[in-house]
């Protein structure tokens, strides 16, 4: 395996979880939701995502646990926000306590346990390919499955009028509703789609990524998924641009240490919250692309008047 | 289904919810707690005496809860305003880190100046800090309309891999050998103490700071304004204060806040610099400010029950052996539960059948065939 | 406010609490730094305290916190085990250093014990493991099996103790290969299995065959398993997660240290010591010597041996710093104080130390 092909193949390894989290984040925002429970959504899928798979033996259903416990746990923050019009900051911190919590009382029993490992597809005849061979075709499903969310989500709201209406829901919730949209059930929607992802991606954690459960093992991933879907802009295909960026910045990093380049650590870590800043003010300073994707309603609660 | 729950906004606030809400939601909690307990075999009553009783018990423990809760209601006190003008600054904790580090500059570069003027200067400077660290988001909104919530956030990292690389190179204590601190700040450069030496004087200024922040959202027109600029933001301006001077005022007050609760506890119950000085102080006043209702007041009884939940959980670790997690997982329960209360106030919740009122139905969110019958609906509506 | 009917409140409860405390048991308390579910260093810790009920029984109760964070809370879960009555105390984290000194001062008659620093009082003991003698051997036995002469060292922060362990590991390396290379990766962190996972990855893409780590989660060896190189476990046994990839761990064992102590409370016997335990006393364990030939598992039992009979140092001169100059010569042994303190590199290593 040549130096290049191994650093790519890590580079997508360490991104993954991070695209699929904030493609998932990017969903909710975009209908004007900020769920600030993403680590705590993630670390429970990634708990009954091992626990799932360690049982029975099959990482399929560690994957599906994981999905849905993501699901169920964005469903609490959608109650509570959408129909209980519940602030969705606090409920977002406290859903992240509760995750972190919880995950820790029902992981107990599977703490220094090896995993069941999802492996890798091969795609026969190509993934045998110098370089772009096992890294465009002898990756493990999930990987696949970012990349596909990530388009599907782009063609969503670039070409489908439910793209239209979750946009319209985020960027004004008052004539969405107005309109005659449901604003409510179309948050419901975007915030389980969100939750999904999150679990997902906690679920390739403990499934694919460093297949085991240990106690906080998202170690803050969820709060790096919320920072990319802003340096994306709320974006589908930046946001893939900014996971990869992510983990291409962070494993260069560990490189050039082994090659014997010293770079203070806490520079190189706090990089990509300078450059998502920087991102930020890009986009602010062009109205134009503010315009198009920035959700104006992100985090206010709505209540329709009747 | 045909039940779903529908709000309506109440006219006005309602009084007689603003008293059973809060009392609604620590009965929820206790009955969801005692079946949690219960269910991991520990005696629901003593569990629950454990948590909300046992800290306030002692002497010791109560001023265990004073230290707790001092950086939680200054903090939460500032933020309150900022969310009260519908600012979502919640990058308190960076805040708290960048005034700790200011003000923490003198005992580090200035170890000997025992001066009566050092404390006073150290409390400035950390006030400043967090006041600069929250003019960031305060500048690039007003200047370049960027999202406060998102830069404020990002923000918060950033000041912790500054404290971080700090403790671990230029400030690090030359006789510590290399482990990541600061030297110790020396005895005039504490804060002083009272009672059995932890309560601090971070406690009074957390209390002048809430009856001083009570008096000007209520009887000041600047306080006024920033009311009215949260509930209707278009109706602002009118004071003679513009929407970006709203902003930088309510940054400031809470980055000052939220920095001299900073520099508080490292020249408080830490005493020096490390590389973590906060265990979340500046995001658990962000729930310390919406369960004080967004108004200063509130945040120190916010700050207490906070505090009451985490000393609590603490204590059910060692007396009754249950676990951190049981211990998080509560305060997760008791949060969501009392910003599910706090709607009540606000709003009037009610059944309603779904086929009573069609314009209304539920709609299926799917592809594009939900997607096109949503938009009939919506033509329908019109 | 209220707080005249609060205090009145206080007192009359507290009169009505302090009577229910029983005291015939030795009350002893653990303060940890992270969760016991880290399966690494806040766990090892706790089958320290598990051995100490085990070991003493009724005698004792154990009493524990865990993620503590160091900081401003650090000093009120201390003194909350204190004012439970135990009489006790273990504080398992460098960062709880300044905090158990001023709250030992408070509890005169409780004695405490401190994990890694270097404060001591009348009732502050210290306590620390020589894990760099574990890194001598395995340096050896990388030395000995690695085909490409390099192995992938994944640190966390380039503190003495960390500093000291690629020191060691590299003297054991080079007693068996002169031109042995590391390759040192830090990762900011004592605990993140994926960070930890991409930087054996990096490692192991540069040409490294055999991982080492301190740092404490399982991913390097399930990674180093993946990619077919070999690894040392590091903290636990962590054969499990690496049946055909671990060589040896090196283990921290509390248990023997916990109960002696313990013991030493209950028979009146405890005095405040610094206790730096290599291999002789077991705080410092090797796990069984697995995936390699005889001959290499041999030379690593002999060499165990001879550092745990004190024949051997695994600092012995001469030494040469990685400018060239002499560090310590020869016949001589490098002294604790320098070991302790220690922030340069010794000679062959080719890394900068980021400071």
């Amino acid at each position: 395996m040549s130096a290049l092909e191994a650093v790519l193949l890590t580079i997508i390894t360490a991104s993954t979880p991070l695209l699929l989290a904030a493609v998932g984040e990017l969903v909710t925002e975009r209908s004007g939701v900020l769920n600030l429970g993403v680590e705590g959504m993630m670390i429970m899928g990634a708990v009954t995502g091992f626990a799932a798979a360690y049982t029975t033996g099959s990482a399929a259903v560690g994957v599906m646990a994981a999905i849905g416990t993501g699901i169920a746990m964005a469903l609490l923050f959608a109650f509570l926000t959408q129909t209980l019009a519940a602030n969705q900051m606090a409920t977002g911190l406290a859903l992240t306590l509760f995750g972190i919590g919880l995950s820790g009382l029902v992981g107990k029993p599977f703490t220094g346990l090896p995993g069941v490992k999802l492996g890798a597809v091969h795609v026969p005849g190509l993934s045998g390919l110098p370089l772009v061979g096992p890294v465009l075709f002898g990756q493990d499903l999930l990987v696949y499955a970012s990349v596909a969310i990530t388009v599907f989500v782009a063609w969503m709201f670039s070409r489908t009028r439910l793209g239209l209406v979750i946009r319209a829901v985020g960027t004004n919730h008052h004539s969405a509703h107005a309109l005659g949209y449901d604003v409510a059930a179309v948050r419901y929607g975007c915030i389980a789609f969100g939750g999904a992802c999150a679990g997902l991606a906690g679920g390739y954690l403990s499934l694919v990524y460093t297949p085991q459960w240990i106690e906080n093992m998202t170690a803050g991933r969820g709060w790096i998924a919320l920072a990319l879907v802003v340096f994306a802009t709320w974006s589908p295909n930046r946001v893939a641009v900014g996971a990869y960026l992510f983990g291409a910045v962070w494993i260069m990093g560990l490189y050039a240490q082994g090659i014997g380049v010293t770079i203070p650590p806490q520079f190189l870590a706090s990089l990509p919250y300078l450059v998502t800043i920087g991102a930020l003010l890009a986009i602010s300073g062009n109205r134009i692309l503010t315009k198009v994707n920035t959700p104006a309603c992100i985090g206010q609660t709505f209540v329709p008047d009747r | 289904m045909g039940v779903r729950l529908v709000l309506e906004k109440r006219p006005e606030r309602s009084r007689a919810m603003q008293v059973a809400s809060p009392l609604l939601a620590v009965a929820l909690t206790v009955l969801f707690g005692s079946i949690l307990f219960a269910a991991r075999g520990f005696d629901p009553l003593h569990a629950n005496y454990v948590y909300f009783i046992g800290p306030l018990t002692t002497l010791w423990s109560v001023e265990e809860l004073i230290v707790k809760a001092t950086p939680l209601v200054l903090i939460g006190a500032g933020l309150a305003i900022c969310f009260r003008a519908d600012l979502w600054n919640i990058g308190a904790e960076g805040q708290l880190i960048a005034g700790a580090l200011a003000g923490a500059s003198i005992p580090i570069l200035a170890p000997h100046w025992d001066s009566a003027l050092a404390i006073p200067a150290m409390l400035l400077l950390g006030m400043l800090g967090g006041m600069a660290w929250a003019a960031v988001p305060a500048l690039l909104r007003n200047r370049f309309g960027a999202n406060e919530i998102l830069t404020s956030l990002m923000l918060v990292y950033v000041a912790q891999y500054l404290l971080d690389w700090l403790v671990r190179g230029p400030w690090r204590d030359p006789q510590g050998f290399n482990f990541p601190k600061s030297i110790g700040f020396n005895d005039w450069h504490l804060l002083t103490t009272f009672g059995d030496g932890r309560v601090h004087l971070g406690a009074v200024f957390a209390v002048i700071a809430v009856i001083v922040l009570a008096v000007f959202m209520s009887r000041t027109l600047l306080g006024f304004e920033i009311k009215v600029r949260g509930e209707a933001p278009r109706a602002g301006g009118f004071g003679g204060f513009s929407q970006a001077g709203t902003t930088w005022l309510c940054f400031g007050i809470s980055g000052a806040l939220a920095g001299l609760a900073g520099i508080c506890e490292v020249a408080g119950p830490v005493g020096q610099l490390q590389p973590t000085i906060s265990p979340g102080y500046g995001f658990t006043a962000i729930i310390v400010a919406f369960l004080g209702r967004l108004n200063p007041l509130g945040a120190l009884l916010g700050g207490l029950v906070l505090a009451i939940c985490y000393l609590g959980g603490e204590a059910a670790q060692v007396e009754l052996s249950i676990s951190e997690k049981t211990a998080q997982v509560f305060q997760g329960m008791l949060l969501f539960f009392i910003l599910t209360c706090d709607t009540l106030i606000r709003c009037r919740v009610r059944l309603e059948w779904a086929t009573r009122n069609p314009s209304r139905q539920r709609q299926f969110i799917g592809l594009e065939g939900g997607a096109s019958r949503t938009a009939d609906a919506g033509g329908a509506a019109q | 406010m209220k707080k005249s009917i609060v205090v009145a409140a206080v007192l009359a409860l507290s009169l009505a609490a302090s009577g229910a405390l029983g005291a015939d048991a030795l009350k002893v308390g653990f303060v940890y730094v992270g969760p016991i579910g880290d399966h690494g260093w806040t766990y090892q810790h706790d089958q320290g305290r598990l051995a100490v009920e085990k070991a003493l029984g009724k005698k004792v109760k154990t009493l524990y916190i865990e993620k503590v964070a160091e900081g401003p809370d650090t000093e009120r879960a201390i003194t909350r085990l204190a004012r439970q009555g135990a009489g006790l105390i273990f504080t398992t984290s460098f960062g709880f250093m300044d905090p158990t000194i001023k709250v030992a001062k408070r509890f005169p008659k409780v004695k405490f014990e401190h994990a890694t620093g270097y404060k001591r009082a009348k009732n502050v003991a210290t306590y620390s493991s020589r894990f760099y003698e574990g890194r001598y051997v395995i340096g050896q036995i990388a030395a000995k099996l690695s085909k490409s002469g390099v192995a992938g060292y994944i640190a966390s922060f380039p503190i003495p103790e960390v500093v000291r362990g690629i020191n060691s590991f590299m003297l054991g390396a080079q007693s068996i290969n002169p031109n042995f290379k590391i390759k040192t990766v830090w990762v900011n962190s004592w605990f993140d299995p994926g960070k930890e996972a991409d930087a054996a990855k990096v490692l192991i893409g540069q040409g490294a065959d055999i991982i080492t780590q301190h740092t404490d989660s399982t991913a390097p060896m399930q990674i180093a398993g993946e990619k077919g190189a070999l690894a040392f476990g590091q903290a636990s046994d962590m054969i499990k997660f690496g049946p055909k990839t671990q060589l040896t761990a090196i283990i921290d064992d509390w248990r023997p240290y916990y109960v002696q102590r313990t013991k030493a409370v209950l028979d009146g016997s405890w005095n405040s010591t610094d206790t730096w335990g290599g291999m002789d006393t077991g705080m410092v364990g090797m796990a069984p010597y697995t995936n390699m030939p005889v001959d290499v598992a041999a030379m690593a039992k002999a060499t165990e041996e001879k550092i745990r009979s004190g024949e051997m140092h695994t600092f012995a001169g001469p030494i040469y710093k990685q400018d060239g100059s002499l560090a310590v010569p020869k016949g001589k042994n490098l002294d604790d104080g320098t070991l302790l303190g220690m922030n340069w590199y010794i000679k062959g290593i080719d890394d900068k130390l980021p400071k």
